[in-house]
């Protein structure tokens, strides 16, 4: 097989791959904020369900709840499980798993927001919603931006996980396709992906990281 | 009617009672300094005039509404809506300035009138100019607060608080975070103030200030007003011993 039709090959597992980021990402995100609030919700019942669960996302390894997430309907209902749950099992178990790291790092974000934008927002006015989001969460943004960089890279590391149920991201071909022909290139091309697939999250973070920057090293007039 | 009216003011945080027995009134156009040692209270009686801190007892209205007032001994809080009123009524600057670090300062300005008071951009992007010129911040519109200077972000700060047309501006010890040079540029706005007849309450530990621009000083001392008069007279001529000891001290 020559590079081309291995390129070809590899390629249709980077849109899948590719597609188990950006989905991941997306849900993930916004689901972290919410169990952050919950986390630390007034209300002591709704706030132990998210330890709990938080504490399960973190304390398991994602491949097992990748096969519990797949095989569990199966396993709890004895429902017939088809080829086409795999792909939607994988973005569960990603979505649910990264909410709970993303999580605490929202909350870290939040509980280091100074007190007094609370009060200086609270007496000109806002509403606790306009105050959240006009306020609070930039800045939450701003400081948690170094964490969630490295969630999201290890993110790109992690898709390969989803070979477990077989689904068919670029790492499962790669294997694949290795033991077929007995080379070694395909795990090379596969390392070469993702490491720039990871230079490029590094470079746009970067770049986010330096618009938010406001510290005063560079002067705007 | 007083713009302010404090009456029996209590507050305690535990078993320490910080506030025993407040009583103020505030007239329009007059300027209050609240002076006296740390721990006297000053600063809780101001956040708790300013509905930081909920107050334990004793009556506290605004142009005749009430923030807290007793009925048969029980204290009654003012509502959502009472409360919002309330905070559309007066101005706050705080000790340390407490400006928005992810806005510049042109929208640290805006941001207040545009989204809770309802007011054009364009409005109150002409009055934040208005304003920052008056606090002597031509030209800084685009800075971030990181930007600038101790004394440049409470003179913003005081501009954020004046965009929303206080009739009352309260100060927490204004200038306690800044160097000697930079108060005397903070203190120069708030003179200025003055002499436009803001009305305003100053918790202070410039004395000198609080002789030369307000009207009435009060000196605080173990949650109670000790000693309250025209601001000369109270400096230049302190009745009790505490005040006497106190002024001995800072001057």
């Amino acid at each position: 097989m020559n590079w081309g039709t291995m390129m070809q090959q590899l390629g249709m597992g980077m849109l899948t791959t590719l597609e188990i980021f950006a989905l991941t990402l997306v849900l993930a995100l916004p689901l972290g904020l919410l169990v952050a609030r919950g986390r630390m919700a007034k209300n002591p019942v709704v706030r132990g369900i998210v330890k709990v669960y938080i504490s399960i996302m973190r304390g398991t390894p994602l491949m097992l709840q990748l096969i519990v997430v797949y095989f569990g309907p199966y396993l709890l209902f004895n429902t017939q499980i088809s080829a086409g749950y795999r792909f939607p099992a994988v973005i569960i178990a990603f979505v649910i798993n990264y909410a709970a790291y993303f999580a605490e790092i929202f909350r870290g974000g939040i509980e280091s927001i100074d007190p007094g934008q609370y009060e200086a927002a609270q007496l000109l006015g806002f509403t606790k919603s306009q105050t959240f989001f006009r306020i609070i969460l930039p800045q939450v943004f701003k400081s948690i931006l170094p964490s969630v960089t490295n969630e999201i890279i290890t993110l790109v590391k992690d898709t390969s996980l989803a070979y477990a149920i077989a689904v068919t991201e670029m790492f499962t071909l790669a294997k694949q396709i290795a033991s077929q022909q007995a080379s070694f290139m395909p795990y090379l091309a596969a390392a070469i992906f993702y490491y720039v697939f990871n230079w490029l999250v590094a470079l746009v973070m970067e770049q986010i990281e330096k618009k938010m920057d406001h510290t005063g090293s560079k002067q705007r007039s | 009617m007083a713009l302010l009216e404090i009456n029996h003011l209590q507050k305690s945080f535990g078993s320490l009672n910080v506030l025993k027995d407040i009583n103020l009134q505030v007239e329009e156009g007059q300027v209050i300094a609240v002076i006296g040692p740390s721990g006297s209270g000053k600063s809780t009686m101001l956040r708790c005039a300013t509905t930081l801190e909920q107050a334990d007892a004793g009556d506290i209205y605004y142009d005749g509404e009430p923030l807290i007032h007793m009925v048969n001994g029980e204290a009654v809080r003012a509502d959502k809506q009472q409360l919002k009123k309330i905070r559309s009524f007066f101005g706050l600057v705080f000790q340390d300035y407490n400006l928005f670090p992810h806005f510049t300062v042109m929208r640290n300005i805006t941001e207040a009138p545009v989204h809770v008071a309802g007011v054009s951009k364009e409005k109150a992007e002409e009055r934040a100019l208005q304003l920052l010129a008056t606090m002597g911040l031509s030209g800084k519109e685009n800075y971030y607060p990181s930007q600038l200077s101790g004394g440049q972000q409470q003179r913003v700060a005081i501009a954020r608080a004046l965009a929303m047309d206080p009739k009352i501006l309260f100060f927490d010890e204004p200038t306690s975070a800044l160097d000697p040079e930079l108060t005397q540029e903070v203190l120069k706005v708030i003179r200025g103030l003055a002499e436009q007849h803001m009305t305003m309450v100053i918790v202070t530990h410039e004395m000198s200030f609080a002789r030369d621009v307000a009207d009435e000083i009060i000196f605080m001392d173990g949650g109670v007003i000790v000693e309250q008069g025209p601001a000369k007279q109270l400096i230049e001529d302190p009745q009790t011993e505490r005040l006497q000891s106190f002024l001995h001290r800072m001057l």
